[in-house]
């Protein structure tokens, strides 16, 4: 019965996202236009409320609901992080949806963009299969 | 009641979503990344010995039950609570859609780009098919999305996140500039 929680916070993350308007093709032209604060305002207001609360939370040493001590998140560089982003970004022009907002665009109602899903997945597949003749 | 069916303002929804990176990890040590999800899928229906998908995806399930809510969420934003406006796009915004037909209605898509009839075109099948295979192949190679990089990767100081979301940023203008015309031109 824990998992039901992770299906909780999925679905209040989803109706940030979609009522925010950040699952909007809509929104991501004019955000990569600059013709609008929008989108921009919701990534500089996340990212700080982010990076504040894990600060507290690791000067307060808060565990987890289970007892254990937060492991916090470490990304390691290596050159995909460039690459695969530049490709990333084509296709979030193109989709208007980075892959959380794929599901939720399903979801509000335009099922065609299971089509967007489906690709992704095709696109996931494939790199897992050329990734040993890849530059890491 | 008409103010549930509103959109919400920028400073509502990015706290919100900035949230969710510690209250993830305070419920079990999740960390916030949906591309994975994508990842967990082709382990889980198509492995093909492939070394990407060789590991236990069941561990990671929480991911996909958190998309199961993104997809529930999806429908509860944005048709149960669907806002009966247009969006309130910028001028600028609305005068360049509309140069190619594209005209602003209810909804977060648009129909004339979107639909089961324009997939069957070439401008649809770039739209979605190709769309859809970058962003799965390019956060794949990245490790990392919008969420996992932009959003948790940013919150924990991880320089490499910056320089992803820096990329993306990137790709996304300069193919909106320069391609993405050309395509909604078709």
């Amino acid at each position: 019965m824990k998992s039901i929680q992770y299906v909780l916070v999925g679905i209040f993350f989803g109706i940030v996202l979609t009522k925010g308007e950040a699952i909007s093709w809509y929104r991501m032209q004019e955000m990569f236009r600059f013709e609008s604060f929008h989108m921009f305002g919701i990534f500089i207001t996340a990212i700080p409320t982010g990076a504040i609360l894990l600060f507290l939370m690791r000067k307060a040493k808060l565990k987890t609901l289970e007892g254990e001590p937060i492991e916090m998140p470490v990304k390691p560089y290596h050159h995909g992080v460039v690459i695969g982003s530049i490709l990333f970004g084509f296709g979030w022009a193109l989709t208007g949806a980075c892959p959380g907002p794929i599901y939720a665009q399903i979801g509000s109602g335009f099922l065609v963009t299971i089509v967007t899903l489906l690709s992704a997945l095709m696109g996931t597949w494939c790199y897992g299969y050329f990734q040993k003749y890849l530059p890491d | 009641m008409n103010w549930i069916f509103e959109p919400w303002p920028w400073y509502v929804a990015g706290p919100l979503i900035g949230a969710t990176v510690p209250l993830l990890l305070l419920l079990g040590n999740k960390k916030l990344g949906i591309s994975s999800s994508l990842r967990h899928v082709c382990a889980a229906l198509l492995p093909a010995n492939i070394s990407l998908f060789k590991y236990d995806w069941k561990k990671e399930s929480w991911n996909l039950l958190f998309v199961v809510g993104l997809f529930i969420g999806g429908y509860i934003g944005g048709s149960v609570l669907a806002n009966p406006n247009p969006i309130a796009l910028s001028e600028n915004t609305q005068n360049y859609l509309s140069s190619f037909g594209i005209q602003s209605v209810p909804g977060l898509m648009p129909s004339e780009l979107f639909s089961w009839e324009t997939l069957l075109s070439f401008k649809g099948f770039l739209m979605m098919v190709v769309g859809g295979f970058l962003v799965g192949f390019g956060t794949r190679y990245a490790r990392g999305c919008t969420s996992g990089h932009g959003i948790l990767g940013l919150s924990a100081l991880q320089w490499p996140s910056l320089v992803a979301t820096a990329s993306f940023f990137g790709g996304g203008i300069l193919f909106s500039k320069f391609i993405l015309p050309h395509i909604l031109a078709l």
